[in-house]
Order: C-alpha cells, then sequence, then structure tokens
C-alpha cells in the first residue's frame, strides 16, 4: 500500500520556509517600529510604553508554553488511563487514505498503520501491544 | 406576526419527525429547507410575547421576542443550518440527523422562553437530545463519555428546576427577567447556568464529550448548549459582579491545557471554555458596550468555532486520526480545508479583518473604562495564548509541521461547503461588522478599526506568533504526544471510584466482625430460647389430661378456701 509521493509540495523545499520566516521577521520589525512612529490615542497608561503589546504578546506566549511543559509533568497520563482504549476511526470509504513514504518523512510517528494491516484500528492495537 | 406562524422550536420538531421517517434525497431536501423555513418564519415577529398560556396561577409565555433572544434566534437558524450541510455525508444517519435537529429545536425553544417554566423543559430537552450526538460515534469510549456527558447536563436541571421553585415561592413571579444574585434562588439558578457555561470546576463534561462525539456532532454540539448558557446569563444577571472574575478564570486556565492537548478537537474545546470565558466575563461588567460585545463575540464564536469544528472533522472524517501526534502535513492533501481552517484561526485570534476582532475588542475595551485593569491584563495575556493553541497550533499540528505521509481525498463537497459559508461569514463579520453590530441588543457606539487599536492588536498577534517560532527552533516547544492529560474528571473518574473502593476494602472487614458479633449473640439467645421451647425444654412439655385435671381441681380447692375465710 506504500508509495511515493513524487508531487512536490510547497513547504518540501526548505528554501520556501525560510523565505516565510524571512517575510514574518520583517512584518514583526516593521510592527515592533511603528510604535515609534503611530501616534496611538490610549486607553491605560501602560499602553504608553514603547513595546508593551509586541513584549506582552512574546513574553505571555513563552510563560504560557513554560508553564504548560511544566504542568505535563503532573497532568500527563498514558491515553488508556482511564481505561477505554483509544481506537482511531475507520477512514471514509471514499476518501482513497493510504500512507506514503516521502523523503521529507524523516518524522514518522505514525506507525500503526500497516502495509499488510486490515483494519486500522487492529494494527494500532498491535503496534502499541 | 404572521397568522400561519409557529414558535420556531415547533418547526424543528415537526421537521425532526418528517426527517426520522424519510430517506435519501427526500431527507436531505428536509433538511436543508428547514433553517430557512425557520428562518422565514422568525422574520414574521415583531417584539412581544407570543403563546401566553395559564399554568395553575402563573403565565406561561412560549416566545418572548426581543432585540436579545432575536439575534440569538438568528444565529441558532444560521448555526443548524452550517451544521446540517456538514453533515449532510451521513444523512443516513437517522438517530443523529434527527437528534441533531431536535438539539437545535430545544436550543431555539430555551432562548425564546418567556418564563422560567418552559426554559427548565427546554433546558432538559437540550441535555437529552445532545447525547444521542456523542453516542453516534458508536464507540464504547464515546458511549461512556456520553452517559458522563448527560449526568451532568440533567444534574444542571434539577439545579436550575430548585432555583427555580424557591424564586417562585419567594416572588410568585415565573417571568424570567433579571434574577441577580441576592437570593438563594438566584444562587442555584446561576449555578445551573454556570455548569452549563462551563465555569471553572464544572467544565469538564465539555472538554470530555465534545471531542468524543461523531464529526458533524461536535459541530451541532459547539454551537448550542454554552450559547443558550450566556444568553441565559445575559438576560438574568448581566452586571454581576463576580462574573467578571470568573469569566477571566475561564479565559486563562484552559489555554494551558490546550497547549499541551494532544486530541486537536479537545483543544477545540478548550478553546471553546476561553472563549465564553470572554463572553461571561462581559456580561458580568454588565455595561451596555460590555454585553453587546459579550452577545456578538458569542455571535461570532458560534461560526468560527463551529468552522475549525468542521475543519478538524473533515480531517477525521477522512484519515480517522484527530491526534496531533499523528498527523501533520496535510495541506498536501487538502488544500481546501487548510485554507478555511486558516480562516478560522485568524477569526478566532482577532487578526483585523476577521470577525473575533470586531467583538472581543468591545469586551476588552469596556473591561477598561470600568477600571479592571487586572482582568484587562488576564484577558489581553488569554488573547495572546488564544492564538497560541488555536490559531497556531491547530492548523501547524494538522495541515504542516512533520509529513506523517497521510495523504487522502479533499473533504467532500457538502464538508467544504459549510466550511466555505462559514469562512465567508468569519470574513463579512470582520470587514463589515455594521450588520451584526445592528443586531444587538443596545445601540453600538464603538469602531473597531482605529490605527491604534489594529497596530495593538497586529503587534500583539505577531509577537505571539514569535515566540511560537522561537520556542520550536530552540526545540523548547512541547512535542505532541500520545497521552491524555487530567483535569478535574479526575475527581469523578479516578478520585471518587478509588475511594470508594478504599473505604470498601477498609469498611468490609469491621463490617463483616460487627455482624459476626451480632450473629453469635443471635445465635446464643436462639439457643436458649430453644433449651425452654425446644422439643424437650421444660416450657412446650406435653402434659397427661390427668395431671391438668388435678391441678385444675386444686385451683379450685384454694379457690373455695380463700372465698370463705
Amino acid at each position: 500500500m506504500q508509495d511515493q509521493d513524487d508531487r512536490k509540495h510547497m513547504f518540501d523545499d526548505p528554501k520556501n520556509v525560510k523565505r516565510l520566516l524571512n517575510g514574518f521577521y520583517v512584518v514583526c520589525a516593521i510592527l515592533f517600529a511603528a510604535d515609534f512612529i503611530v501616534h496611538r490615542h490610549v486607553y491605560h497608561s501602560w499602553e504608553n510604553l514603547w513595546g508593551f503589546y509586541p513584549l506582552y504578546g512574546f513574553v505571555a506566549c513563552v510563560l504560557l508554553v513554560l508553564v504548560a511543559t511544566e504542568m505535563r509533568k503532573f497532568l500527563m497520563r498514558d491515553e488508556n488511563y482511564y481505561g477505554d482504549d483509544y481506537l482511531v476511526d475507520e477512514p471514509a470509504p471514499d476518501g482513497d487514505m493510504r500512507v506514503v513514504k516521502t523523503e521529507h518523512n524523516t518524522h514518522t510517528p505514525f506507525t500503526h498503520y500497516k502495509e499488510d494491516a486490515g483494519s486500522p484500528n487492529k494494527a494500532d492495537k498491535e503496534g502499541e501491544a | 406576526m404572521l397568522s400561519a406562524a409557529l414558535p420556531p422550536f415547533a418547526i424543528f420538531f415537526i421537521g425532526a419527525l418528517f426527517v426520522m421517517v424519510t430517506r435519501g434525497w427526500l431527507r436531505m431536501l428536509i433538511l436543508l429547507a428547514l433553517p430557512f423555513i425557520g428562518f422565514y418564519n422568525l422574520l414574521g415577529f415583531d417584539h412581544g410575547s407570543y403563546w401566553q398560556t395559564s399554568l395553575f396561577d402563573y403565565t406561561l409565555t412560549l416566545m418572548r421576542v426581543d432585540k436579545l433572544s432575536l439575534v440569538f434566534g438568528y444565529l441558532f437558524h444560521l448555526a443548524s443550518f452550517l451544521g446540517i450541510v456538514f453533515s449532510l455525508h451521513a444523512r443516513h444517519d437517522t438517530m443523529q440527523q434527527t437528534t441533531g435537529i431536535l438539539y437545535a429545536g430545544s436550543a431555539m425553544g430555551a432562548i425564546f422562553a418567556g418564563d422560567l417554566i418552559t426554559l427548565f423543559v427546554f433546558w432538559e430537552l437540550l441535555a437529552v437530545s445532545s447525547v444521542f450526538l456523542i453516542w453516534a460515534r458508536r464507540t464504547e469510549r464515546a458511549y461512556r463519555s456520553g452517559m458522563r456527558y448527560l449526568i451532568v447536563q440533567i444534574a444542571s436541571g434539577v439545579i436550575l428546576l430548585a432555583g427555580i421553585l424557591v424564586h417562585i415561592h419567594n416572588t410568585g413571579d415565573v417571568a424570567f427577567n433579571f434574577i441577580g444574585l441576592t437570593s438563594l434562588s438566584g444562587g442555584l439558578i446561576l449555578l445551573a447556568i454556570g455548569i452549563k457555561s462551563c465555569f471553572p470546576l464544572l467544565h469538564n463534561w465539555l472538554s470530555d464529550a465534545y471531542p468524543e462525539a461523531t464529526p458533524s456532532g461536535t459541530v451541532f454540539l459547539s454551537a448550542f448548549t454554552t450559547k443558550v448558557a450566556v444568553y441565559a446569563l445575559a438576560r438574568g444577571y448581566p452586571g454581576t459582579e463576580i462574573l467578571v472574575y470568573v469569566g477571566a478564570t475561564m479565559a486563562m486556565f484552559p489555554i494551558f491545557f490546550a497547549v499541551i492537548e494532544n486530541d486537536l478537537r479537545r483543544v477545540l474545546a478548550y478553546s471553546l471554555i476561553n472563549q465564553v470565558g470572554f463572553m461571561v466575563c462581559g456580561i458580568g461588567i454588565g455595561t451596555e458596550m460590555a454585553v453587546n460585545g459579550a452577545v456578538a463575540h458569542a455571535f461570532n464564536d458560534v461560526v468560527f468555532k463551529g468552522l475549525l469544528f468542521m475543519t478538524m472533522g473533515a480531517v477525521l472524517y477522512r484519515t480517522g486520526e484527530i491526534r496531533g501526534s499523528h498527523l501533520g502535513g496535510l495541506y498536501k492533501s487538502m488544500p481546501w480545508t487548510t485554507t478555511f481552517c486558516i480562516v478560522g484561526a485568524a477569526s478566532i485570534s482577532a487578526f483585523p479583518l476577521f470577525s473575533g476582532f470586531v467583538s472581543k475588542s468591545m469586551v476588552m475595551v469596556a473591561a477598561l473604562n470600568e477600571g479592571h485593569d487586572i482582568v484587562w491584563l488576564l484577558l489581553l495575556f488569554a488573547s495572546a495564548g488564544v492564538f497560541h493553541h488555536a490559531g497556531i497550533k491547530i492548523p501547524f499540528f494538522a495541515f504542516f509541521a512533520h509529513d506523517s505521509g497521510i495523504r487522502c481525498k479533499e473533504a467532500p463537497w457538502n464538508m467544504l461547503l459549510a466550511m466555505g459559508i462559514a469562512a465567508a461569514i468569519c470574513i463579512f463579520n470582520g470587514s463589515y461588522p455594521a450588520v451584526l453590530y445592528s443586531l444587538m441588543p443596545f445601540e453600538v457606539d464603538y469602531i473597531p478599526y482605529d490605527t491604534t487599536h489594529v497596530l495593538a492588536q497586529m503587534q500583539l498577534l505577531f509577537f505571539s506568533a514569535m515566540a511560537f517560532v522561537w520556542l520550536n527552533l530552540k526545540g523548547l516547544y512541547p512535542p505532541e504526544l500520545p497521552s491524555i492529560n487530567i483535569d478535574a474528571e479526575w475527581l469523578y473518574r479516578k478520585l471518587l471510584p478509588a475511594s470508594a473502593r478504599t473505604f470498601l476494602t477498609a469498611f468490609v472487614p469491621i463490617d463483616q466482625h460487627i455482624r459476626a458479633g451480632f450473629m453469635k449473640k443471635f445465635d446464643r439467645t436462639m439457643d436458649e430460647v430453644f433449651r425452654h421451647h425446644g422439643p424437650h425444654g421444660v416450657l412446650a412439655r406435653t402434659w397427661a389430661i390427668g395431671s391438668t385435671v388435678l391441678w385444675v381441681a386444686l385451683l379450685l380447692v384454694l379457690y373455695l378456701i380463700v372465698y370463705y375465710i
């Protein structure tokens, strides 16, 4: 069942990812610089601080992720922790669902759809057993 | 009012009957026609109360039309239309289609209810009809989750009923107007509404059950229950200060769970609680602008959250998989779904020109105007956070990230159509908010598009995205892992059964000991009784008639002697 996906897709080329990121950095820089140019009317004195919104957004998200990662240590459990097995659904029969090998497919946690397995659910259980 | 008009819920209930007995193309036609018939019917109503009947001393009002109920009425017709189009591929599933329509009808019954008793009836119907959308997944896991969902929802109904009875006893009035938090009844009713609107620690039914429903079931579910609760809060508790803090908490805590959750529909369930938090907060602030913001945000949320659930539903439908750890690279197979997902993500993140931008900011500006500085900072944090988990994480892990190697067809036409319409509404409401604003309960005096606001929001969002990029490049971003995270449900799914077991293991020996002691005493007593009354007991002996006669004669003699003395 596994076959190659020969078509090139947009983000298969690392150059395109790089371009996207560079564009993103430029926009960020412009937005940050705009703080010094645009005269804003403010509702609150904090908003007068230069770079209040960019810094707040950045710091908030970093904090959010780091705290959440710490939370994993005492919140994370096995998928079947409550005793009801996690089963994947049958893909829609007309959806032509398959799993291909690609040269960019470096990270493949999706191991449970085996070539010769009939049902994905069965394969899933075997894969994790 | 039209001469042949019906209450909105009645159209859907009758429609559900027709859906149940028809098949194939005819059913599809009826399904599609229903929201339009309902909407046309609704347009015929002027403000006022209709279908009032007397029950004992009380006046029940089946339909009360004013600006607040009307906007939710329009919204629910729109949501049912989107849900129906999205679920057309599963039109053979009679249970799901019928209960989906009944559920939408119950929601309309609840928001147009002019009195508390009618509200209670539809409140319970909402619970009973919606659970079938979860059970329609037809897995053991969904069945159990649905059971837990049903218990919580029915509990909410029972508490509501208790509150209503106390309220009627105290005031003698059944009308559903401002209630406030000054009495026991007010507290009970608020608790009942709080369960349905996912107050902290009462929220877990949603993040437990919604992700277990079918792809289209979740789209229906996300639209109605919580929004009925938001409506009830806006009607009964505007300006109740505690709601400001409850809302801010609701906006904050789910985003932490969302960041580490693997099931992408569960991520959206958490972000649904987060968005309802903004609405609850707005209602708590209670100014005209804040309530407008809450209602406008409810409107937008139904559409963009519905859209996001649709895109994830399409992924689940096509691949059978919804775990972020097992997905990725789907933009290659499902480019349209990807595009619609990004529109939904931009809307929930409140990007300028997308719908969230024109409603969420009203709540935040109102918070500042009323001097809730800390709450404003928390909401700003939550805004950055929602972009992080719903705006970036959902599209990124499903459609980009690492190529999982999954290839499939694009979503079916009906799903694409529903997603396309929802995406168009998101962009329309965001770019031209005048129509949305005209539906609000109060006059809207707010201009979302000024340089300051647009710039501030863009800065906030782009630097949130910068944090995502930076964390990823540094390898600090938590990877998607096949796992679950325990939440408040742990209390009743693990702690309660475990403590019951511990209690039983400790209690059973004591219990047995007491019983054994009691049995020993009982046996001894029985032995004693047996000794005296048993076959050989002194009191159970049979005596000869002769000796009895002798004893009787002796007694008579004794009697004579006593008499003559």
